[in-house]
């Protein structure tokens, strides 16, 4: 397959992802849809990197992964306190840093 | 056979990311994001990436979707309300995401890129593998790997932090227990009553 099938279906996996953040309300899904644009970036990064034939680009996306875990870590962390304070798990009524 | 293999592992990724917006329950979503990994980490392999495509099946579909799994068990599913402070959000969104995919894949197609229609060059046969990954991390990336690893450490406090029970009892009883000495002196009385196994940070 050509890389070109491949950075294409990434750029549809980060639209998927972007619709998902806009029309969903909970933060949980919202987390999910973030993971799936990170997983897109990192589709095109392996792409990119095979295009080239360099291994570089493969440390790129390992190194995107790490961050993709540290961002699961701490936004799980904030649902985990948005519940115990029984606040509503609702980014639409969580509104009170828009001004 | 390797036309196959691609589009059956997109139609997974794509199906699965699809699935991941559409389902209503929150632990659907989480079963679709695992099928959408593992769809990802075939195509890893199609790209001669076997290194990326193990983390990917170990670090992401192991431990951080076990992770999710545990919180949405914690904050159950829950109805979205119907509530729409945008009025037609429902609707203009999709189409921005289709104006999204349009614009990006002109940008990447419209490149005049030429290798971008191509296989790719031919690599040898230890492309990918983890001693290739491992001494560009170990030599050439010194530096952000040491920085990954760093942000690696403070996300794991900052979890803990977040969400331990105790800074939630700090600021319920700031006002009336102000002077009753500094929070880790009277941290066993507190934990005593709402522990009773004196599991810490729980």
């Amino acid at each position: 397959m050509n890389i070109e099938w491949y950075v294409v279906l990434s750029s549809l996996l980060f639209a998927v992802g972007a619709v998902g953040i806009l029309i969903r309300r909970s933060p949980v899904v919202i987390l999910l849809c973030l993971e799936l644009m990170l997983n897109a970036g990192n589709l095109a990064l392996v792409a990119f990197s095979r295009m080239v034939g360099n291994q570089q680009g493969q440390v790129f996306a390992v190194v995107v992964m790490v961050v993709a875990a540290c961002e699961v870590v701490v936004g799980l962390g904030l649902i985990v306190a948005i519940f115990r304070r029984k606040l509503p798990l609702d980014v639409d009524e969580l509104r009170e840093l828009r001004g | 056979m390797e036309a196959v293999l691609f589009f059956l592992a997109a139609i997974g990724a794509l199906g699965g990311a699809i699935g991941v917006v559409a389902m209503r329950n929150p632990f659907y979503s989480v079963l679709a994001l695992i099928v959408h990994l593992f769809s990802l980490a075939v195509l890893f392999l199609l790209l001669s990436s076997a290194f990326v495509a193990a983390a990917q099946v170990v670090v992401y579909a192991g431990a951080v979707m076990v992770l999710y799994v545990f919180v949405v068990a914690y904050v159950g599913g829950g109805e979205e309300s119907a509530w729409e402070p945008i009025p037609g959000q429902q609707f203009l969104a999709p189409l921005l995401g289709v104006a999204l995919f349009i614009e990006l894949s002109v940008a990447v197609l419209a490149s005049s890129l030429i290798a971008l229609g191509q296989k790719g060059p031919d690599v040898k046969a230890g492309f990918g593998d983890p001693a290739g990954i491992g001494h560009l991390l170990l030599e050439k990336f010194l530096l952000p790997f040491e920085a990954s690893s760093i942000l690696l450490l403070l996300a794991a406090v900052g979890a803990i932090v977040l969400a331990s029970r105790r800074s939630e009892v700090a600021v319920e009883s700031a006002p009336g227990a102000a002077s009753a000495g500094t929070p880790r002196e009277r941290e066993p009385a507190e934990a005593a009553p709402g522990a009773p196994t004196g599991a810490p940070a729980r």
